[in-house]
């Protein structure tokens, strides 16, 4: 139904433009499931996913264009270059109980974005890196935002369904259990300093992926795009849609995504009305807009039941 | 029946050699030895502030001692992590429960599960054949104990909505869960009514009679002295006092602890 959605819609847009959109929100989609899990699932927050979504883009973009290198591979290794780097921040700061990994990310994303504009032999500095390769298969070139629509909303169904997998398996059923009750969840068996690094590395692998994804379609980067305003646009995307609900993700990516271009058509008011919708969901829905959305409706139709018939088993 | 005829028999399952363990200034654990044999019902006694809890907390590696050590089948496990002496056979309950209270009764004793399967990242983002597998065999296995503690029926309930003494029951299912050769139960008693600590009482027993070691840390004597093979009375982190739980009632240091004379 929901994959029915995705592939039927470009059908109906004509317009690139809101094909573009819809493309950057597949990619926003991708780094916030990574996110979500690592939030919803480990209890803890990263103010850095800007920087993993940047090393992605940049990796990419660099070593194929400056040094010739094949693109898919490069991909697959800006992957796991991203995974090593995510994996020596979260060793020392996941060992300890508490959240300082949300000042180990944050200060990572500062450095990630000095290099970037420092390092202007390599990278391009503030003025941007141009000219990357768009994706291809054989002779078949990624170079439309209709055939790039496909490619990336493909892959972030399929991240989607991966994590839904993941969540629902034993390793999942440990996440969640060391993001309700850590100290139980230590003494049912559960290594959580091992699970909470693990989760850490993917989320930050995800973000590398949407990042090498965005390179190879937009094929021009500024360090603009991976400031520490995008990690916390992903953090509140996540927290819209609800922290640990990954189809509240797509729900809270989508809106919020949109929103601004919606908005458009009352410029000056914008960023008042984000912040509105904002702060109407975290006083409202503090457990997320999706969730919330579900559960009025759930409890509506309790009501209704209830009316009709005897009250039924209610946990 | 002597410490010493107990080694010579087959050996202590579980044993401390003097632990101390200090919060700030406190010695909440003073040169603190036991010993424990399989198959019993151990109970733990002393008024609040003895050391139970912490001697628990140290057994499971939730606190490390400063001094002494902890053998588990002769083995020192002292500075090995929680998890890792749940993996070795050594499960416990909290005297405040720690349930998983958003997931259901049967997620969480699913969990308990954990240190006894395998499955890794790969089986579970591909739910690969053999991951399907093993997940039916923890389906299964966590609703056949859910059965033993009469929680079955509340299976899809979520953890926090059932009551107190199903609760109680459903974090010794968890523990169990993990194939311990020793079960630490941290007042299993704690907010039960009479007729309910029967109930956990008659459990307990059930569980030794099925070969199971309990470490029992409880205030109620009337169930302590009525399922204890052995009890030790802990005080000021001190063992002031252990033996046959008719012994022990007998004991005048304990009768002192107790009452405060």
């Amino acid at each position: 139904m929901y994959a029915l959605i995705i592939f039927g819609l470009p059908l109906f847009l004509r317009n690139n433009y809101h094909l573009m959109v819809l493309n950057v929100a597949a990619l926003n989609i991708i780094v916030v499931i990574g996110l979500n899990l690592l939030m919803g699932y480990a209890g803890q927050i990263s103010l850095g996913h800007a920087a993993f979504f940047g090393l992605g883009a940049y990796l990419s973009g660099v070593l194929t264009t400056t040094y010739g290198f094949p693109i898919w591979p490069t991909v697959i290794l800006a992957l796991v270059v991203t995974g090593i780097v995510a994996y020596a921040i979260g060793i020392p700061t996941l060992k300890l109980e508490g959240h300082y990994l949300v000042m180990a990310t944050l200060g990572f994303n500062v450095i990630v974005y000095i290099v970037m504009i420092q390092l202007d032999a390599v990278t391009g500095g503030p003025s941007g890196f141009a000219g990357i390769p768009h994706f291809r298969i054989g002779d078949f070139v990624f170079n439309s935002d209709r055939k790039i629509y496909y490619l990336f909303w493909g892959i972030s169904i399929l991240v989607l369904l991966l994590s839904l997998n993941l969540i629902t398996s034993r390793v999942g059923r440990a996440m969640a259990a060391l993001s309700h009750n850590e100290i139980a969840a230590k003494c049912a068996g559960v290594d959580t300093e091992k699970y909470k690094i693990n989760i850490f590395v993917i989320s930050a692998v995800l973000a590398s992926l949407a990042g090498s994804l965005y390179a190879h379609y937009i094929t021009f980067i500024s360090p603009g795009t991976f400031s520490f305003f995008y990690s916390l646009q992903v953090v509140t995307m996540v927290l819209v849609g609800g922290m640990g609900s990954l189809w509240g993700s797509i729900f809270g990516t989508v809106l919020l995504t949109l929103l601004p271009e919606l908005l458009h058509a009352v410029k000056d008011y914008n960023v008042l009305i984000q912040g509105l919708i904002l702060t109407g969901v975290l006083v409202f829905f503090p457990e997320g807009l999706f969730p919330g959305i579900l559960e009025a409706w759930r409890k509506r139709r309790v009501v209704v039941h209830k009316r009709s018939v005897s009250p039924g088993r209610e946990p | 029946m002597t410490q010493e005829d107990v080694l010579s028999l087959n050996g202590p399952i579980l044993e401390t050699r003097e632990v101390t363990l200090r919060f700030g200034g406190l010695e909440a654990l003073n040169s603190l030895s036991i010993s424990v044999e399989p198959h019993r019902i151990v109970s733990m006694i002393g008024p609040n502030g003895a050391g139970k809890t912490t001697l628990l907390n140290a057994i499971t590696g939730v606190n490390l001692p400063d001094d002494g050590d902890i053998l588990f089948r002769g083995q020192s496990i002292l500075g090995l992590k929680p998890f890792e002496i749940t993996a070795l056979g050594v499960n416990r309950t909290f005297q405040q429960t720690q349930l998983f209270s958003n997931m259901t009764v049967l997620r969480n004793v699913m969990v308990g599960m954990h240190p006894r399967t395998k499955s890794g990242f790969l089986g579970g983002v591909l739910h690969l054949p053999g991951e399907r597998r093993e997940e039916k065999k923890i389906k299964e296995r966590a609703e056949t104990l859910l059965e033993r503690f009469e929680l079955l029926p509340k299976a899809d309930w979520m953890a926090s909505h059932i009551s107190i003494a199903e609760q109680r029951r459903l974090e010794i299912a968890r523990a169990m869960a993990g194939e311990p050769a020793t079960l630490l139960l941290d007042e299993p008693a704690a907010g039960l009514n009479i007729r309910e600590t029967e109930v956990m009482g008659d459990l307990i027993l059930r569980l030794k009679g099925e070969g199971q070691t309990v470490i029992l840390v409880e205030h109620n004597m009337h169930l302590v002295m009525g399922i204890s093979d052995w009890v030790i009375v802990l005080h000021h982190g001190s063992k002031i006092g252990e033996g046959r739980p008719e012994e022990v009632q007998r004991n005048r240091q304990v009768v002192e602890a107790y009452l405060g004379t």
